[in-house]
């Protein structure tokens, strides 16, 4: 599919030096969900705020279904929206008013009725009268979510969306992307939560230290980099390694059992010629069962550089 | 050119006034009817006519001035502010707009404010003193331009001001003894000449004498120096709003 956002060599230096975006390469592709993992620091909301118009890049290039986000940057905004990581909102303002507001500022006509549909679809429509002061944490974040709407925008930027929000109003926040993507919207949500990752993104995106380490379909990014652990339950738990079994990845569990770690993509796992080996180690087989590494294993792995 | 964003803006600007109508309206029209009260009838009862006008209708331009001055600043310096201070002026640095339509928003709203301020205190007047406004749209003019410029130097103070207290900063500590000291409640005439020459360097000299000129057709400067002033001072200040934005000094990282 093609690349509705491309970025080119983007990096951004403060101006007391840091370097919070080094040389940063990204496509994103139309219609998708990608998600951005990094630790704090990492330079997600920089990536973010630089694309929005926020921040202004060092040096690269951005653009938006075509439009530079400098010299075109009328066209490139209007197809943006952007749902800040803070929730900044005027707390004496109306919830309508203050979405009309946001669509006036991207130069859209009065038309109550598109915002009756995004306000609906947030289920906010019944507090369109409330003070923004009078609403739950959960709902200031869907009128930021409206906000950013209410323009139509065709890519959404979704920075930290369900930081501090309950399990229940997460999952309710993925419903609302998910819908979103349903109509054409294309995401790219930063988060810290590596199951929001798992649960929604089409692709995950990790970036550290200014970098971004890699971006790949989730799928296949579990996948190649899933490792798998193999724990044996046995007759009589052991309390170390036997001799016979040294040349195998074979750690001690926590109950006496065998963990054994091995590439799940890996040509040969191993595995047959480990059970081979139990009896000549004297040791009686009683359960097997086996773990896929999480996209949080992962995404150490890689911060900490682990993952080649 | 984005005009929706200047709408926007201006009618959300112009929205919080409403909310907030005692203490954008009512307070500094009540503040002036008391300087009325005391400059004009307790004072002024006393004291002779200056360049041919009562003492009372003589400092009807100088307290007009005086508030249309310091609510333009604080107007406009609030209205850039406090999205600053909230965070929401991530909506505006995001929007497809330029500094022009950023400004022209914050500054037309704050601007409009000030002049119906301006226009109920002269309303006001009517009541405690006679005037015969010679020059009406000079006067208008003289009104509507100050109000601009003003607006414009109080966006500049909002953008830099980091928190409230530098936001008072300005208006209380420059412009309230600016406007004191700038023959708002006498003519120049009267000082000694030394502080005539000195106060020539008071910008607001020259905003309220051509605005006094307006009503009563004596000034004490030439009213073109007057029109001058504004003028530069309005082209300055748009010239310091555009570098800001060019640069993103304090607004952008």
């Amino acid at each position: 599919m093609a690349d509705i956002v491309t970025i080119r060599n983007l990096t951004k230096t403060y101006g007391d030096g840091f370097e919070a975006l080094k040389s940063v390469n990204l496509g994103i592709r139309k219609g998708e969900i990608l998600a951005l993992l990094g630790p704090n620091g990492a330079g997600k909301t920089t990536l973010i705020s630089t694309v929005c118009g926020i921040t202004r890049p060092t040096s690269g290039t951005i653009t938006v279904r075509g439009h530079d986000t400098l010299k075109d940057f009328r066209a490139a905004r209007r197809l943006i929206g952007l749902v800040p990581q803070e929730i900044s909102l005027e707390p004496f303002e109306r919830v309508m008013n203050t979405v009309r507001f946001s669509r006036g500022l991207f130069g859209g006509g009065r038309d109550d009725a598109h915002l009756e549909r995004v306000l609906r679809q947030l289920s906010l429509w019944d507090k369109r009268d409330a003070r923004i002061l009078e609403l739950s944490g959960g709902m200031k974040r869907r009128v930021l979510i409206a906000k950013a709407l209410s323009h139509d925008p065709r890519v959404l930027f979704l920075d930290e969306p369900t930081a501090g929000v309950d399990v229940e109003l997460r999952r309710d926040m993925w419903r609302v992307v998910e819908g979103l993507k349903a109509d054409g919207v294309t995401i790219i949500l930063t988060t810290h939560y590596i199951e929001e990752a798992e649960a929604i993104a089409d692709r995950i995106g990790i970036i550290a230290g200014g970098d971004i380490l890699l971006v790949e379909e989730k799928a296949a990014l579990m996948q190649r980099m899933g490792q798998k652990q193999m724990e044996i339950q046995l007759q009589d738990p052991v309390t170390e390694v036997p001799a016979a079994l040294a040349d195998f990845d074979l750690q001690i569990g926590g109950d006496g059992t065998l963990i054994y770690t091995y590439d799940a993509q890996g040509e040969r796992t191993g595995i047959t010629r480990l059970f081979s080996a139990l009896p000549d180690a004297g040791l009686v087989l009683r359960d097997v069962q086996t773990r896929q590494s999480s996209l949080e294993d992962i995404f150490v792995n890689l911060v900490n550089g682990d993952a080649a | 050119m984005n005009i929706g964003a200047i709408r926007a803006i201006y009618v959300f600007e112009m929205a919080r006034t409403f909310r907030t109508l005692l203490q954008s309206i009512v307070s500094p029209v009540l503040s002036t009817s008391l300087y009325f009260v005391v400059f004009g009838a307790a004072i002024g009862s006393r004291i002779d006519q200056v360049e041919g006008v009562s003492y009372g209708a003589f400092i009807v331009p100088g307290l007009i001035m005086l508030t249309v001055l310091v609510q333009s600043v604080n107007n406009a310096a609030f209205g850039i502010y406090f999205p600053k201070f909230i965070g929401t002026i991530y909506e505006l640095l995001s929007a497809p707009a330029s500094f022009v339509e950023i400004t022209a928003g914050y500054v037309l709203a704050a601007a409009t404010k000030s002049l119906v301020i301006g226009l109920i205190i002269l309303a006001t007047s009517f009541f405690f003193v006679d005037l015969t406004i010679l020059h009406p749209v000079w006067m208008l003019a003289f009104l509507v331009l100050t109000c601009l410029s003003f607006s414009l130097f109080g966006f500049i103070i909002g953008i830099w001001a980091q928190n409230f207290e530098q936001l008072q900063l300005v208006p209380l500590l420059v412009v309230t003894p600016l406007v004191f000291l700038g023959g708002s409640f006498y003519s120049i005439a009267m000082l000694p000449p030394f502080w005539q020459t000195v106060t020539l360097f008071n910008p607001v000299v020259y905003l309220v004498s051509g605005f006094r000129w307006a009503f009563f057709g004596a000034s004490d400067v030439p009213v073109l120096a007057s029109l001058a002033a504004i003028v530069v001072f309005t082209v300055a200040c748009i010239a310091v709003i555009a570098l800001i934005f060019r640069t993103g000094w304090r607004i952008r990282k």
